[in-house]
């Protein structure tokens, strides 16, 4: 448990990582406390209607969860993200429940668009509930971005689809031949360039999107199109991070000035085996079933997290389910993000072989 | 070193006839904990039972068996003097005839009747635990001793001193802490009066109860067909298994780890903020958090995160084992559920008492709707009856 803390702010959560996150997570050490502050990250819940007012019950429980989790958190965060994919196929019924999920939450709430939420009417009723499918907004000196990073070429989108429900459960299938690579577009991609003109070099910026802006693997569409020419237009800005959903599971990575971070589902993890059903599960249908830790608890290998930036970086605190719980923080002597417990390779945990 | 090496072939043996006389042991073969393979395979610590069903029994190295220390502990555990009323003793809410329990009790009663939050926890195979009390907040059995009688619910002692000052001046307990430890007067210390209880406790384990003799014994007649089939439920759409661990040498139907399953937490759910908060506030020391979780129940349904602070523990309380529980009703932390049948189908209910009822937020994720049929409910609590030992099968007659 001998942890090397990165920073004076980072002191008082080492001294107490011990694998729980106590509700008292974050104690301001910095020179400027007024620049400092935390947010909680929820993401991808595919809320799933199987008929009527019937819910996939797993996917219900890990959204109630984690709304309940983070109205608990003392000093409570400045706001929440929700980081795309409410709901599963896009239905109204779906973003409603799942919104109504979602109202329980006692702070001020912005959320980012998944391709779960867009494909069945493009996203229509979901600006109805969240507004726009893209914007930024300053808070206490850190300029956010929020990118609707799911869009594709038209020509798919318009494509053969007997209707748009087909469309919507092409691009559901996460190994799907049949889907196509996400994109930003060029009309965002003008816009992001008006907006980054307002903000100066020093301003630490934040950019929230469902699929990473990095291309990490195409066959899953963990990818996008025109991740290089956003990366590009952010690179002289000082410090810029990248959060992300859509993969279900902790990734991190830095590309030149910009830190990738991405966060856990409420719902699934991937990847996932098939195995301890005894009933149906609704899992997605994978082509490559993998390994995951405790099948039997439904929770497991789910799960939200908190965010700290109290530096102009972000230190994510993944809180984690029956497992002990995660810090992937910026490091400024390596200048990229690093898991606090298990960045040494002699301090991982060697994958499970048998069964 | 001629004995040693008979008694491990006979051992191996004995497992290899486990394997060959029940092909259902396959089915929880994914729980296989082969640590304690390897323990059966090696030399048996001294003072060990050879009961079916169970592991040999771990102890401290500190702290080794010996018949004068398990008699003198029995002693103390027995000894009513121990408490601001002289009548409360250990064995007050751990009767012997109630398998160690103090059925029909909800929750457990101390001096001057005052009342605690939790149902009485078994002493029997408390020599397995990994950790003691519901909420786990003791880390040994000696450690555990220390505690209660010094809770105002429960012995209500000011501090150990008046225990010091019987054992220290008593002619049979100068005598016996002199046989046992080689040492009198002030150099009897709580250190030793808890050593002696926790030996005593050690020899307090039980198996050989029906389910033993039919899996692990290959007695096809010792379970009846419900009950055979209560055990193909509990290792499969039960689910019961995962927490109330069945290995293949052993069955101890714990998994030492602590899960809300939706008991007593539903009660305080809109004020767990508050009460959470205030309980973390208060910063408290670990013989704070004993009184404290025994004498506020809304603090005590905060479950292990009284412990840990974490938020996977809300509400949360440790496995408990199965055996003997038919002895033992009431049932739960909190005593709220009166038969095996309600608890059954509760879990059945997934997580939820009454049908209809709200499902708790921190609910375990373990934890759903299991669907079972009322034949099969019925079939479960037959199975939870054969886990008597043969020393309590009197006590459940006599119910």
């Amino acid at each position: 448990m001998n942890e090397t803390c990165f920073s004076r702010r980072d002191f008082l959560k080492c001294a107490g990582a011990l694998g729980v996150l106590p509700l008292s997570t974050i104690e301001i050490a910095f020179a400027d406390p007024q620049k400092n502050f935390t947010f909680a990250y929820i993401s991808d819940s595919h809320i799933q209607q199987i008929r009527g007012t019937e819910f996939v019950r797993n996917w219900d429980r890990g959204l109630i969860r984690a709304v309940a989790e983070t109205n608990l958190l003392d000093p409570k965060p400045d706001f929440v993200m929700f980081g795309g994919d409410l709901a599963q196929l896009g239905k109204k019924e779906e973003l409603d429940h799942g919104g109504e999920i979602l109202s329980g939450l006692k702070y001020e709430l912005h959320c980012v668009l998944g391709e779960h939420d867009y494909y069945l009417d493009l996203g229509e009723y979901w600006s109805k509930l969240y507004g726009p499918h893209y914007y930024s907004w300053d808070h206490k000196g850190v300029h956010f971005i929020t990118l609707n990073s799911i869009l594709t070429y038209d020509k798919w989108i318009h494509g053969p689809w007997p209707n748009d429900m087909q469309r919507m459960v092409e691009m559901a299938g996460l190994d799907n031949p049949n889907g196509s690579p996400f994109l930003v577009g060029e009309k965002q991609r003008t816009w992001l360039q008006k907006d980054l003109e307002k903000v100066g070099k020093d301003t630490p910026v934040v950019i929230f999107s469902h699929s990473p802006i990095q291309k990490i693997y195409k066959g899953w569409n963990f990818w996008t199109e025109d991740a290089d020419e956003i990366q590009a237009m952010l690179k002289d800005y000082k410090d810029v991070t990248v959060v992300y959903g859509h993969v279900h599971q902790i990734q991190y990575n830095q590309i030149g000035n910009i830190s990738f971070n991405a966060v856990m589902a409420t719902a699934w993890p991937w990847p996932y085996p098939q195995s301890y059903a005894q009933a149906e599960s609704h899992l997605p249908k994978l082509t490559i079933p993998m390994n995951r830790a405790d099948p039997f608890f439904e929770r497991d290998a789910t799960g939200w997290q908190l965010i700290d930036l109290s530096n102009g970086r972000v230190a994510m605190r993944y809180n984690l389910y029956n497992n002990t719980n995660r810090t992937v923080a910026y490091n400024p002597a390596t200048r990229q993000p690093e898991d606090k417990m298990y960045q040494s390779s002699a301090a991982q945990i060697a994958p499970q072989i048998h069964f | 070193m001629r004995e040693k090496a008979v008694k491990t072939m006979c051992l191996m043996l004995f497992a290899g006839i486990v394997a060959c006389a029940h092909v259902e042991a396959e089915s929880v073969g994914s729980q296989v904990n082969f640590e304690s393979v390897a323990l059966m395979n090696g030399e048996r610590p001294q003072g060990d039972s050879t009961l079916l069903g169970l592991p040999p029994v771990p102890y401290p190295e500190n702290n080794p068996q010996t018949p004068e220390k398990i008699a003198l502990g029995e002693k103390l555990f027995l000894d009513s003097r121990f408490s601001t009323t002289k009548e409360v003793s250990c064995s007050t809410c751990h009767l012997p005839e109630k398998a160690f329990t103090d059925s029909p009790l909800k929750v457990s009663e101390g001096i001057k009747k005052l009342t605690g939050t939790r149902n009485s926890p078994t002493v029997l195979n408390a020599a397995y635990a990994t950790t003691l009390f519901l909420d786990g907040r003791s880390p040994t059995l000696e450690d555990q001793a220390l505690h209660p009688f010094v809770n105002p619910v429960e012995m209500g002692l000011k501090d150990h001193q008046p225990i010091l000052d019987i054992v220290r001046t008593d002619p049979d307990y100068v005598s016996a802490f002199k046989t046992v430890f080689g040492k009198s007067g002030d150099a009897v210390t709580m250190t030793e009066v808890t050593q002696a209880i926790a030996s005593f406790e050690r020899t307090k384990v039980a198996g050989d109860s029906p389910f033993d003799r039919w899996f692990y014994g290959g007695e096809e007649d010792a379970l009846t067909d419900a009950q055979k089939r209560g055990y193909n439920l509990f290792v499969s759409e039960g689910r019961c298994v995962s927490c109330h661990l069945i290995e293949q040498t052993q069955a101890l139907f714990t998994d030492n780890r602590f899960h809300n399953i939706g008991v007593g937490i539903n009660q305080i759910q809109k004020d767990v903020p508050v009460i959470a908060g205030e309980f973390l506030k208060a910063e408290a020391t670990a013989s704070e958090v004993d009184v404290k979780v025994l004498s506020d129940k809304r603090t005590s349904e905060l479950g292990r995160f009284a412990v840990s602070r974490g938020f996977d523990d809300l509400g949360s309380f440790r496995t408990p084992t199965l055996r003997n529980i038919a002895v033992t009703a009431p049932y739960m932390h909190d005593g709220s559920l009166k038969t095996l049948r309600e608890v059954v189908v509760h879990y059945n209910n997934g997580g939820v008492t009454n049908e209809g009822d709200p499902v708790n937020d921190f609910l375990s994720g373990g934890i759903r709707p299991l669907n079972l049929s009322d034949k099969q409910v019925d079939d479960l609590v037959a199975f939870l009856e054969a886990l008597t030992s043969p020393e309590f099968a009197q006590a459940v007659k006599s119910r």
